[in-house]
């Protein structure tokens, strides 16, 4: 892990993406050191949601540069940037109907040559819900099971780079806590989080740093404690 | 898009494309072969009124075809129908079977419609096999042309040609009036997005049954029209690869335009009719044998042509033209459709 | 003794045929609602993949001295790879467009594979020769052909181990994933592409399968796929394609009714299974197992 630190976790330059004709990231930089936690803050339609797919390569067209652990990722198919050790939690929760809680749980394939992820007991400490609804298929778990589902089912893979679109959006506070507490967890542990949030006292308490978006780009970059000298910008940048 | 221009510039092309049409069997086309021609643009169109406008892709009007012609030729046989009522029962015949596979099928769109007008004209063509009023295997033959009106002697292979241009031109005329009606209007609206148009008080089901059965009875005028003109029907024309046929010459002539069918039939069924002289043309040249039975491989070439034109031709002959034309008129090009 | 007219030795004996015809059209249908799933594309090939089976089956035994096992086992092996190299070099291109052109793309490479073969062969049937196992069995109330029982066996077998394979195993859980979305399991570091070749291969060596169960005892020739596609649409369009149970239980049940109709009203047997669509449609649009479309 040592020599990996002197390279980051995700390095982007210059990302541009495209859906179909519309232009939508417009040159996106930013780092993720290893360990770290960060958060994509902006309004709706700044390309946060974007960035994270253009970053699995599930936009359009795309170009610039993007480092995932030092190896570049931009010409790979989607499969090939995931097994270099990205999970990614979509912001539709993306549980497989058709699958029951832990066959859904069980579907992503264990990487090789990452390090090993959590075993399913941890997973089930972390979630004891899950283990509860293991049976159960998977559109018939609550809003807050399906959102631990998709989060959990990321980490036994081995992904070291986690992508978390939206956790917390919609769900009632016990549950937005719960997941806040894993992702604690998780940061202990040592992975590396990107976030994309709507909700910024969320991220504020969980994040190293807050990226904020606008119409494509990255136009600030903020820590926790910087936030309360900076509250007029932070609204401003957030505000519709 | 309608720029007074660009509609001058397609009348232009339109009336060059009649003039040939009127010119062809003074030009050396066989007045036959140009009758058989006409009677497929004329399905072709028939077929692309329902495709290209409401984006219903039918495998079943070779049904229509079949038993248009059937009828046609069967009431001239036995009945000694005048030509006139040959073809106003081959149209009727088309549109009552339209209205009734049409109230079956429309009740399932995309891949489901298509598989499901497959089967209904399934059931016709093994009805045509069964029933003797067909001939069975043997199909009609012979069915005598007659005189249109009782003074238009279309036993003249040219006056037949003509009389099928001139029934063809008024079809298309007639398909093109519907298309920019506000029928044509509100079928656009229940293609592009069909929640939105329900949400704006359409019945899409009731506009693409009139739709459907229109489509029908102008394929039942085109088997009709080819029964006499040819003087015989077979289990072929029932057969689903002729509805095939029509969503091919389709796609090669340019899904969406109003004169692709057109330009697709002509193209297509002249290839079909000279791919043996074709084939004997390159054996000699070429020296290799195979190509000389080419003649025998039409379906393999149909096969082809449907490849390639997915593949590389997805705008077809007319689409292509208009592409190229949009792009000589404006610097920009426009951007690619659907890919 | 009797049922309405027919004795019941000829009414069982037309039924067990109608039972072996039910089980080509429910491992052909099975095969088409896997590749539709995952591909999205109907699989007009699927009656051309079923005759290229039947006619491998007949050619190894004639130019190679290749038995029926071995055909049974090494034709959906060729015709799956076929399958991998069809779908490689032109389906793949077209998953993205309208689905229309899948059809029109299957739809002609169906005209080409047919056309070749017939071109080749003739459209006359290839007669077999003798079934692979002689015999018959005395049930007590009727006499059963060895051979037909083993057709209903093998392609009971292969459409139970088709659901095993989809409902219960690790690749049948990306398989269902993949089809629910493609991109996500992609996401998940899966590699789709590779699952999408295999799924049609899969699912036209079912067919080829099916055609070498068949070439014993139907004259296969260069258009039986033509007839076979058709009625295999009817199969699909009638059971759904959500369900493989369904679709199993539809393909079977579709035999049964075409050999009774054959029994009390032989006129029809060959128009009954679109007559029975054309009753579900205006009864259940969606058809008999699920709204999946």
């Amino acid at each position: 892990m040592n020599s990996a630190t002197q390279t980051p976790a995700l390095a982007v330059r210059d990302l541009h993406a495209w859906y179909g004709e519309s232009h939508v990231l417009q040159g996106v930089d930013f780092d993720v050191q290893h360990g770290e936690v960060v958060t994509l803050l902006g309004r709706n339609g700044a390309g946060r949601t974007t960035t994270l797919r253009a970053l699995l390569g599930l936009t359009g067209r795309r170009s610039g540069s993007i480092r995932l652990f030092g190896q570049p990722a931009i010409g790979l198919s989607t499969h090939r940037i995931a097994r270099l050790g990205v999970g990614y939690c979509p912001e539709e929760r993306g549980i497989f109907a058709s699958l029951n809680c832990e066959e859904n749980l069980l579907l992503p394939p264990l990487f090789k040559g990452t390090e090993a992820g959590l075993s399913l007991d941890e997973i089930y400490r972390l979630f004891p819900n899950l283990e509860e609804r293991k049976h159960s298929p998977g559109t018939a778990l609550s809003g807050g099971e399906q959102q631990m589902l998709a989060l959990a089912r990321i980490l036994r893979t081995g992904a070291r780079l986690l992508l978390l679109d939206e956790v917390s959006e919609g769900l009632a506070p016990v549950i937005v806590d719960t997941l806040g507490q894993a992702i604690q967890e998780l940061r202990r542990r040592g992975y590396t989080i990107l976030l994309v949030e709507q909700n910024f006292h969320f991220s504020a308490a969980l994040s190293d740093r807050l990226l904020f978006m606008e119409s494509g780009r990255i136009i600030d970059t903020l820590t926790p404690d910087q936030l309360n000298d900076n509250a007029d910008k932070v609204a401003r940048m957030l505000s519709v | 898009m309608t720029s007074p221009r660009y509609d001058s510039v397609r009348l232009l092309c339109y009336g060059f494309l009649l003039l040939a049409l009127v010119a062809a069997p003074w030009m050396g086309l066989y007045p036959v072969l140009g009758t058989k021609i006409l009677c497929y643009a004329l399905f072709a169109c028939a077929f692309h009124l329902l495709l290209g406008y409401t984006g219903l892709a039918s495998l079943g009007h070779a049904a229509f075809l079949g038993v248009g012609g059937y009828v046609a030729g069967y009431g001239i046989k036995a009945w000694s129908l005048a030509p006139e009522l040959a073809l106003l029962a081959g149209l009727s015949v088309g549109a009552l079977m339209g209205l009734v596979m049409g109230y079956v099928s429309i009740r399932r769109s995309g891949i489901y419609f298509t598989m499901i007008t497959l089967a209904l004209a399934q059931l016709v063509y093994f009805l045509c096999v069964q029933i003797p009023q067909t001939g069975g295997e043997d199909g009609l033959q012979g069915i005598d042309r007659g005189m249109l009106f009782g003074f238009i002697n279309l036993h003249n292979d040219r006056v037949m040609y003509y009389t099928t241009l001139t029934i063809g031109v008024a079809a298309f005329l007639f398909i093109a009036r519907v298309v920019r009606s506000p029928f044509g209007q509100a079928l656009t609206a229940i293609k592009d997005n069909e929640p939105r148009a329900v949400s704006l008080g359409y019945h899409p089901d009731r506009y693409k049954l009139l739709v459907f059965t229109l489509s029908a009875a102008l394929t039942g005028l085109a088997g009709a029209l080819k029964a006499i003109g040819l003087g015989f029907v077979t289990l072929s024309d029932v057969h689903w690869m002729t509805s095939g046929h029509a969503l091919l010459m389709t796609l090669v002539g340019g899904l969406g335009t109003l004169s692709g069918p057109v330009v697709g039939a002509v193209v297509l069924v002249t290839l079909e009719n000279k791919i043996g002289e074709l084939g004997a043309l390159l054996a000699s040249v070429t020296g290799i044998g195979w190509f000389a039975t080419l003649g025998e491989s039409v379906m393999m070439i149909m096969g082809i042509v449907f490849v390639i034109c997915v593949l590389a031709f997805r705008r077809g002959i007319m689409g292509e033209l208009d592409a190229l034309r949009r792009r000589v008129r404006t610097p920009t090009p426009a951007p690619e459709p659907q890919s | 003794m009797d049922i309405f007219g027919m004795p019941v030795q000829a009414l069982l004996a037309q039924l067990m045929i109608g039972l072996v015809n039910g089980c080509f059209y429910a491992v052909l249908s099975l095969g088409l609602a896997v590749i539709f799933g995952m591909l999205h594309v109907i699989n007009f090939t699927h009656g051309a993949m079923f005759m290229l089976g039947a006619l491998l089956s007949w050619a190894g035994l004639y130019y190679f001295e290749l038995n029926y096992w071995v055909m049974l086992f090494l034709a959906p092996l060729v015709v799956g790879a076929f399958g991998i190299v069809l779908e490689r070099l032109f389906l793949k291109r077209i998953y993205k467009l309208d689905y229309l052109y899948g059809l029109l793309l299957t739809l002609g490479l169906t005209l080409i594979i047919e056309g070749a073969v017939r071109s080749a062969y003739g459209v006359s049937g290839k007669p077999y020769g003798p079934a692979p196992i002689s015999g018959v069995t005395d049930l007590g109330f009727l006499m059963i052909p060895n051979y037909r029982l083993w057709v209903i066996v093998a392609s009971l077998l292969v459409c139970a181990a088709t659901w095993y394979t989809i409902e219960r195993t690790r690749l049948g859980a990306y398989l269902r994933a993949a089809t629910e979305n493609a991109r996500l399991v992609e996401a998940f570091g899966i590699n789709v592409p590779v699952l999408v070749s295999l799924t049609f291969g899969f699912g036209v060596a079912l067919a080829a399968f099916a055609g070498v169960l068949a070439a014993p005892i139907m004259q296969v020739s260069a258009l039986t796929g033509q007839t076979m596609i058709v009625i295999v649409f009817a199969v699909v369009v009638i059971g759904g394609m959500g369900s493989i149970a369904g679709t199993v239980v539809t393909g079977i049940g579709l035999g049964l009714v075409e050999a009774l109709t054959k029994v009390y009203y032989p006129e029809a047997s060959s128009m009954v299974m679109f007559l029975v669509m054309v009753l579900v449609l205006l009864v259940r649009p969606n058809g008999l197992f699920g709204g999946v479309e």
